[in-house]
């Protein structure tokens, strides 16, 4: 590329603003959606890693179970050899726990002690497939008040994930073909106007490069700045959620976003930008050099 | 230099351009293309430019099978011919200068030699006046001027006029003519289709005469530099 097709490229952008203007708020809206459903997918993935990395069934005591009760049914699960770790959490634990979670609530800081939140019992097993024989134990056990099963969890968050995944790539790849069209109609326009100079040039030894590339490049800026906006905007919503959603999804160590996360995601969206915007004036430009 | 043997051009509408067309032309020769519209002079350019393919025969320029040319040699073999088109083909936005520089930004030639070649050309056909002009400010036989000096910006080796004094009066007419010859004598092999029979007989140049794509007649010239054969 030479710093004349540059110029022919920024010069086309000029002379038809409102076209170019319609073709950068198409791929602004695709990759918009893109980064959303990007951020959405890779949140939730977290989050159910997060689950699938924490003990796996939980076991709430019934006041009345005593210790010996707790270290006898302790006991009794690490004889079947599912057991991977086991962690006993003690009344005083669970308040402790709780007061950290609620540092900033002092309300509930106040109308909770550590008569009312039960002892409990994290369980690990060594396969996964063994959770539910784990959990048929616990609520069989005259101690145990209630068993929380993380796996129901992490089953209902993957279907969730999975139901957001397919709706945004069918969303996506709608949204992508609708901007692939859009563009090669915008710079298939510009084309059929410039018809008379591309015959000129094919007739003054022009390569099929030399005629395509002012094109191309200006497919792969209209990609590039709808991609720019469209990831501004969503990065900025994500930033100015995040205490919101910090807060929903509290004690599941998800934020801060990673900048290097953002920063990947803006490249991955560029590579794309070229990609679409490459394709779109190819296929624009094609029916002329033939 | 230039040969064709035995071409023919019919395009899919059933029309024959050319029909069985054979000749051949010497390097550094001045050659008239005559014949009435419909003729076949403006195919037989678009041929040697390879703009369209013969549907039979052969075409050779120099060492090159044009017939079998990759497609990636077209843009080579077009810098060694100049065209100067019958409308001239002159971009309308740019200027007399940019129209001149124009094949030779598209044949990415070095900028400070550009403006060299461009400047001397400018120079060589008289329109160094205008150069900042755009084309609707000039004249007709101005305009030509300008399409010559493009078609020269490779130095090519054959320069293609269509008609060029087609749309001018006798005293440009005679301007352009003293002009191409100018560029005969510096060694370019010109090949002119025209209607001006005024000038044909004048200059009594080699005369190729097409009439229904049949080459009838190939009047030698005054100047004959070699045998030429047509059917």
């Amino acid at each position: 590329m030479n710093a004349k097709s540059t110029k022919t490229a920024l010069k086309h952008i000029r002379r038809s603003p409102y076209q170019s203007l319609a073709a950068v708020f198409i791929m602004m809206l695709t990759f918009l959606s893109i980064s959303v459903f990007t951020f959405i997918v890779f949140g939730s993935s977290s989050v159910i890693n997060f689950f699938e990395s924490k003990p796996q069934v939980t076991a709430f005591f019934k006041d009345s179970a005593t210790q010996q009760n707790i270290d006898d049914l302790r006991n009794q699960l690490n004889q079947t050899g599912m057991i991977s770790t086991t962690k006993f959490i003690s009344k005083d634990q669970a308040l402790q726990i709780y007061r950290a979670q609620n540092k900033n609530d002092p309300l509930l800081l106040d109308l909770v002690t550590a008569d009312i939140l039960p002892a409990s019992l994290e369980i690990s097993t060594v396969k996964i497939e063994d959770l539910g024989s784990i959990s048929d134990i616990l609520s069989k056990s005259p101690y145990v008040s209630e068993v929380v099963y993380q796996r129901d969890i992490v089953d209902t968050l993957t279907r969730w994930t999975n139901a957001v995944r397919i709706i945004g790539i069918i969303l996506i790849v709608i949204l992508t073909v609708v901007s692939i069209f859009i563009m090669m109609t915008v710079i298939g326009f510009k084309v059929s106007q410039k018809r008379d100079e591309i015959e000129i040039m094919k007739l003054l030894s022009a390569t099929n490069w030399y005629i395509r590339w002012p094109f191309m490049f200006e497919g792969i800026l209209y990609g590039a700045a709808g991609t720019l906006i469209g990831w501004f905007i969503a990065t900025a919503g994500l930033l100015y959620f995040s205490p919101y959603l910090e807060s929903f999804l509290r004690g599941i160590p998800i934020f801060p976003v990673s900048p290097l996360f953002l920063v990947g995601v803006l490249l991955g969206e560029l590579v794309l930008a070229v990609l679409l915007g490459v394709l779109a004036s190819s296929l624009a430009v094609l029916r002329y050099l033939n | 230099m230039i040969r064709f043997e035995n071409v023919t051009k019919q395009y899919p509408t059933g029309n024959t351009a050319l029909d069985d067309v054979s000749f051949t032309i010497d390097r550094g020769e001045f050659v008239f293309l005559v014949g009435p519209s419909g003729s076949g002079k403006t195919t037989l350019f678009r041929l040697l430019i390879h703009d369209a393919l013969p549907s039979i025969g052969s075409i050779f320029i120099g060492d090159w099978d044009l017939v079998n040319l990759p497609k990636n040699k077209i843009h080579v073999l077009r810098k060694n011919i100049g065209v100067v088109f019958q409308d001239l083909k002159l971009l309308r936005d740019r200027t007399i200068y940019e129209n001149i520089m124009f094949p030779l930004e598209v044949g990415n030639i070095d900028s400070d030699e550009a403006r060299q070649r461009v400047e001397g050309i400018i120079e060589r056909v008289g329109i160094a006046d205008h150069r900042e002009k755009f084309p609707i400010q000039l004249s007709g036989g101005e305009l030509q001027r300008a399409a010559i000096a493009r078609a020269l910006a490779f130095s090519p080796e054959i320069l293609l006029a269509d008609e060029p004094t087609g749309d001018l009066d006798n005293a440009t007419s005679w301007e352009i003519i003293k002009l191409l010859q100018d560029i005969n004598e510096g060694g370019t092999t010109i090949i002119m289709a025209t209607h001006n029979a005024d000038i044909v007989n004048s200059l009594r140049n080699r005369t190729l005469v097409l009439e229904k794509g049949k080459l009838t007649k190939d009047h030698p010239g005054k100047h004959k530099k070699a045998e030429h054969t047509h059917k």
